[in-house]
């Protein structure tokens, strides 16, 4: 009795802010809805919008050009992002776990620029990579004039089509080598028992033999969770783009929440905004299955036998 | 499997060995010292265009220390209209969900460590399911909300939800660490007359210190980087948070289109600093929190 009284808080914030909206969210993709009127009733014509597929002499049902390409941005920033997060935090957890005098130093270090705020962050990277004059390609083309005697102009960064999207995986990383996921990876590796790495260099496996087959195998339930979550919080990525280049230059970084909050909060499309954001939580609840569905070959479970 | 090494054997591998260990600490140190300069270069520059004075931000080739030294730029900040609303703001609302975060949070995981009750396994199943759910999809609804109940431009819906509840990490984790106090404490108070708010507040939250210092700290940082939420309820420029309000700035033109980039810089410092100040405050719990609760806010 009492633990229901203590859960209260949360149950009412569970119905007011999670089920009570997303229900609402459900509803509201089968209408059109711009406050100014009230919800108008329009079946599966949302749906239609994003895949072209409206009806004949519909006047209502426009087709959005915008769908396939949001997401394939998304997709491309998130293949791009994801595993190099991964990769990069795991290196920097596997370099922290050797034991180093001043590991504490270096930890703290790392993590810094995961604690800046992703506005700063942002607007410190778009200074440091200004086409002309920013830190990095002042630093490509010095360091290219001396070697070659000839200077590299660097890229626009967040100005380009092409570079857009690698320069916001840059920022990122830049945030993430050093975060959340090297501390759950470095919980991960301080679980490795020492003896098996003691085995390992007895039967002759060297650093990399060692890494490939005792570390990966064992931190493997770490880098499944890393991967689940990282997916998920890349496929949201917002504030990036809509900071550093507003969805541009010519829709290069126009990711899918941006697509969802400029349908909603620049077009007032209340209702087609709705069932974008339910169609992106299919894609994310498929994408999160099929992650769980597949490590089944890759993820090893302490004390299990393979 | 294991090879048999004869001892004269041993030895030899072992110099060997030795000598790979030095030098292989040697380069571990030159690569985590490279890596620590890498990452730490968008702080220094950053920190260093701040002082300079506005002729110098755009000079080609750029220069990496001002040749003359404007600390000035930090009071030019405070000057910019309404900066100091925003920092008001962004301070008052920050606290204020903040507390409301691991209060109820705390209240959430005090239920489901220490009482049984019908439906709890489902309860806390569907709280841990919550935090797959993208924050984007229920966006809308939840803005819609807000219109109806007449709090769009106001603050209240960036500090009120957090008074419900908190996060599922943050219950997740305030259950895992209450889990290990035990229960003979609780029933020591209960003797007493100790009524079961009392035991939380008066037993069990003193022991658990390193796990409010840990949601309130991770709490803390996310809402003060929180972007896309207040960026859809506030409109009037007075009621911006720092988040939004210096991306304002950023898009607003300055009276003589004269760059800004050196005032950009101090904004983005001054954003920065308090979250830095509180980590290095709160370091050695944070760590193991974050580890603990998996991943911030």
């Amino acid at each position: 009795m009492y633990g229901y009284i203590f859960l209260a808080p949360w149950i009412l914030g569970f119905l007011i802010f999670v089920a009570g909206p997303m229900l609402a969210a459900v509803v509201l993709s089968f209408h059109r809805y711009s406050i100014a009127l009230p919800p108008e009733f329009v079946g599966i014509e949302n749906f239609q919008r994003m895949i072209g597929a409206c009806p004949e002499g519909s006047r209502s049902c426009v087709t959005d050009v915008l769908f396939f390409p949001s997401l394939a941005r998304t997709g491309q920033w998130a293949i791009m992002y994801v595993p190099l997060a991964i990769v990069g935090a795991l290196m920097t957890a596997v370099l922290l776990n050797q034991g180093l005098r001043g590991t504490n130093v270096y930890r703290t270090i790392f993590f810094l620029p995961h604690l800046t705020p992703i506005v700063a962050s942002i607007f410190i990277w778009a200074w440091l990579l200004h086409p002309a004059y920013g830190f990095v390609n002042e630093v490509i083309w010095q360091v290219s004039f001396n070697l070659t005697g000839q200077g590299i102009v660097g890229p626009k960064w967040f100005g380009g089509t092409e570079s857009a999207i690698p320069s916001l995986v840059l920022v990122a990383l830049w945030g993430a080598i050093g975060g959340n996921g090297m501390l759950i990876f470095l919980a991960g590796l301080q679980g490795v028992p020492k003896e098996l790495y003691e085995a390992a260099e007895i039967d002759g496996a060297g650093l990399w033999s060692r890494f490939a087959n005792v570390t990966v195998p064992m931190i493997s339930p770490t880098i499944l969770f890393n991967l689940v979550l990282g997916i998920i919080g890349a496929l949201q990525a917002f504030a990036n783009a809509f900071i550093a280049t507003d969805g541009g230059p010519a829709y290069a970084t126009w990711f899918f929440a941006l697509h969802i909050y400029q349908n909603a909060f620049t077009f007032s499309e209340y209702g087609y905004a709705s069932a974008l954001a339910i169609v992106f939580f299919v894609i994310i609840l498929i994408l999160t299955a099929l992650n769980f569905q597949l490590s089944k070959r890759w993820v090893h479970y302490g004390g299990e036998v393979k | 499997m294991a090879t048999v090494a004869t001892t004269s054997h041993r030895s030899v591998r072992s110099r060997a060995a030795g000598r790979r260990r030095f030098f292989g600490r040697f380069t571990l140190h030159g690569i985590a010292i490279g890596l620590s300069i890498i990452l730490m270069v968008p702080f220094f520059w950053s920190l260093l265009s701040s002082f300079k004075p506005v002729y110098e931000i755009r000079l080609l080739p750029p220069e990496l220390l001002p040749t003359e030294w404007r600390p000035q730029n930090y009071l030019d900040v405070f000057n910019v209209r309404r900066f100091p609303f925003w920092v008001r703001n962004t301070v008052y609302v920050t606290i204020l969900a903040t507390i409301g975060t691991a209060f109820t949070s705390m209240l959430g995981g005090y239920a489901f460590a220490r009482f049984r009750f019908p439906g709890r396994g489902i309860l806390f199943g569907i709280t841990l399911s919550t935090l797959m759910l993208p924050d984007v999809v229920t966006l809308i609804p939840r803005y819609l909300l807000y219109y109806v109940l007449g709090m769009l431009n106001t603050h209240w819906p960036l500090i009120l939800p957090f008074w419900f509840g908190g996060s599922a990490f943050f219950i997740f984790l305030f259950r895992q660490f209450f889990m290990t106090i035990p229960l003979d404490l609780d029933d020591a108070a209960k003797i007493d007359g100790a009524s079961y708010l009392d035991i939380l507040l008066r037993v069990i939250m003193p022991l658990s210190m390193p796990a409010v210092m840990t949601v309130a700290i991770i709490a803390f940082i996310a809402h003060w980087d929180s972007f896309i939420f207040p960026l859809i309820i506030l409109n009037t420029p007075e009621l911006f948070t720092l988040a939004i309000g210096i991306r304002f700035f950023s898009i607003s033109p300055s009276q003589d289109a004269a760059p800004q980039d050196h005032i950009l810089m101090a904004m983005s410092v001054i954003m920065t600093v308090p979250i830095i100040i509180l980590f290095f405050l709160g370091q050695r719990y944070l760590v193991r929190g974050v580890v603990m609760s998996g991943i911030k806010g």
